[in-house]
């Protein structure tokens, strides 16, 4: 069995490019030229010096000492929340960025959910001197307003999706209808795994970079050169790819996705898409997807923002299906008593979203000498509202 | 032979409506089928209604919506076609996104298109490759013909590649756009329209994507066989009675 892409773009059954002709020479010079880009030593360059200088990586691999003790096992926290912008995002949006000049192109369009994608984009586009442009639901925007802040004072647009749920499905419908109508000059800096084949293996790639540095930062710690398990939450999947990445072949290392359950799997207001999915078609990506009998894409719910999308990357899809991944959800109230208990324990405010992944042990007991590395994916400043919300602080 | 293939042997340029199935009014369907053929349209293609369509532009969108709110699913369309052989003579097509024929079954779909009687799909998010290699036999067998798209910015080589897997005519979006009315077609547009009529494809080609009236439609219909209009007929039927459809084609065919 292969967790890898093969070379039409599919992961056992799933992927694929799925797109209007209108967006045939873009996603094909992209898929032309994605790998050979990835491979060129200045690239690698250009690349790795940035993830050092401007992002701060590597990011620490922490061992959570109070955490462990509490759920009898060893965790370590994979710190992603102390990148440059405070999230995972920014290691596939300098990768993009990067590909997106050696293409030539000159404006840049992205979705956003929590923010944490468009922020990361501005950033980079600032930091590149490119026009860009952010499509974000109308809710979110709402809902993640510090971000949107910060995006403007980066120099980028704005744009608030009006159309269906107001969120993340939507706003990445307007950023491809955008892509469609500028199909010369833009590059669309796509923020999960998901999107059209090359999409989901480039950011996959570019996010990859997170267990590359597990695999050392073990052996460091631990003498060991890789963890019993991965844990990470799973919006489109970007960050959960990341962090699985070196060890998808590797049977010896479990590997665990954490969904929003919303209000609860069954509550008809939930996320869990390989609970409630279905193969289909979404943005361009053959994929479990959350969807009516008559293939009509529902509106998902979560409290956070960045894991209300109704599907998930293929890579994920394929690692349901073929039983590689375990998958759980977290609702609601499970995420926010996470995100406190981490706050409380280990001084670390997280991202609404990485708490979702830290309510893994609701789910699951290890073993006391198991090592579990979890993806701190990112920090919860944009989120301090919701919490001081929720909690009556 | 079918009705597709006939149609476009006539030795005029082709006039062919889209609306979206299930709206203004979940029923309006096979009244506004009957009623376009009564004003002499060529050819028309029945929307089907998705909830993300990623090409439409804002009006197609809102009808999508609103049909879906309306109660539109593809057995409530095949049942309002049911009948429609019995009155109508010129070729229906279907168009929509694949997502919803996937989750139908592509088989059980094309069986029922047969069954009814229309004569060819448009679906712009199934590709070629996918289509040639998984789907290609089936639609055959069912005596369907499927509609590819090629846009300005399709190579000349990818244009003869879809002209080689094609057998009715090639859908030419006017220009890199979503759905929806242009003020006019400029230079750029001439051009293309001539530079793919200089191909002397084996399918003729009709234009679509931004043709709202008698200007846009002669300028479209220049070099290709004929012209669909899209969101300007959709803006039409949700302001008039669907009585005045036979209003509208003059307003397209004459100056
Ligand atoms: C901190 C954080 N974690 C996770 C996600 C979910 O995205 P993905 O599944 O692509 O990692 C987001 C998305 O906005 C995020 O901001």
């Amino acid at each position: 069995m292969s967790y890898n892409i093969n070379e039409k773009g599919y992961y056992g059954e799933f992927g694929g490019a799925f797109i209007p002709e209108m967006l045939y020479p873009n996603v094909e010079e992209l898929r032309q030229n994605y790998l050979k880009v990835m491979v060129e030593p200045s690239f690698q360059k250009q690349f790795n010096q940035l993830l050092k200088d401007y992002v701060g990586r590597p990011s620490p691999l922490y061992f959570a000492n109070r955490l462990s003790k509490k759920y009898q096992t060893k965790i370590y926290l994979k710190r992603e929340d102390l990148n440059h912008t405070g999230a995972h995002k920014i290691n596939n949006t300098i990768g993009q960025i990067l590909m997106a000049k050696r293409l030539g192109k000159t404006r840049i369009i992205a979705e956003t959910g929590a923010g944490q994608h468009g922020v990361a984009t501005a950033t980079v586009c600032a930091l590149m001197g490119l026009e860009c442009i952010v499509y974000m639901g109308e809710i979110d925007i709402a809902r993640q307003a510090p971000n949107v802040a910060r995006m403007k004072m980066l120099g980028a647009r704005v744009v608030p999706a009006t159309s269906g749920s107001k969120t993340l499905k939507d706003a990445t419908n307007e950023a491809i209808r955008d892509w469609i109508n500028n199909p010369e000059n833009t590059h669309y800096i796509i923020g999960s795994a998901i999107g059209p084949h090359p999409y989901p293996d480039m950011v996959t790639r570019f996010q990859s970079v997170i267990s590359e540095e597990i695999t050392w930062q073990l052996k460091e710690k631990e003498n060991r050169e890789y963890p019993d398990y991965v844990v990470a939450c799973i919006g489109g999947g970007s960050n959960a790819a990341g962090t699985y990445y070196h060890f998808l072949d590797n049977k010896g290392v479990g590997i665990i996705a954490i969904e929003a359950a919303g209000k609860g799997i069954d509550s008809g207001k939930s996320a869990a898409t390989s609970a409630l999915g279905k193969a289909g078609i979404i943005h361009g990506c053959k994929t479990l997807l959350m969807q009516t009998n008559d293939g009509q894409i529902t509106e998902p719910y979560s409290i956070s923002a960045g894991l209300d999308y109704p599907g998930v990357g293929p890579l994920h899809a394929h690692l349901y299906k073929t039983g590689r991944g375990e998958f759980y959800s977290a609702t609601d109230d499970d995420a926010m008593q996470a995100g406190l208990e981490l706050t409380q324990l280990e001084g670390i405010i997280p991202a609404i979203e990485t708490a979702h992944a830290l309510a893994v042990f609701k789910h699951k007991t290890f073993k006391p000498d198991d090592i579990v590395v979890i993806s701190l994916s990112g920090r919860g400043d944009k989120d301090l509202q919701n919490y001081i919300d929720y909690f009556n602080l | 032979m079918n009705r597709i293939n006939q149609k476009l042997q006539e030795d005029k340029k082709l006039i062919s409506i889209y609306f979206t199935a299930g709206y203004p009014n979940l029923n309006d369907t096979t009244t506004i089928i009957k009623n376009l053929e009564k004003s002499g349209v060529d050819m028309i293609e029945i929307g089907l209604p998705f909830s993300d369509p990623l090409a439409d532009g804002p009006t197609i969108q809102a009808s999508s919506t609103q049909a879906l709110k309306n109660g539109m699913t593809t057995e409530v369309l095949f049942n309002q076609l049911q009948d429609i052989r019995k009155s109508v003579s010129i070729p229906l097509i279907i168009m929509g996104y694949f997502n919803p024929i996937l989750q139908y079954g592509v088989e059980a779909f094309c069986k029922r298109c047969q069954e009814i009687g229309i004569d060819g799909l448009i679906l712009p998010d199934l590709p070629v490759d996918v289509f040639v290699e998984q789907y290609k036999a089936t639609f055959e067998k069912y005596g369907l013909i499927n509609v590819f798209l090629i846009t300005p910015q399709t190579s000349d080589e990818r244009i003869r590649y879809i002209d080689s897997v094609s057998n009715g005519f090639i859908y030419m979006v006017s220009s890199a756009s979503t759905t929806g009315a242009k003020l006019g077609f400029g230079e750029e547009q001439t051009n293309y329209f001539k530079r793919i009529a200089d191909l002397n494809l084996n399918n003729p080609q009709i234009v679509g994507f931004g043709i709202s009236n008698h200007k846009t439609f002669n300028q479209a219909t220049q070099y290709a066989k004929g012209a669909i209009i899209g969101s300007a007929f959709v803006k039409f039927i949700k302001k008039s009675p669907l009585d005045n459809i036979e209003n509208f084609i003059p307003t397209i065919s004459i100056g």
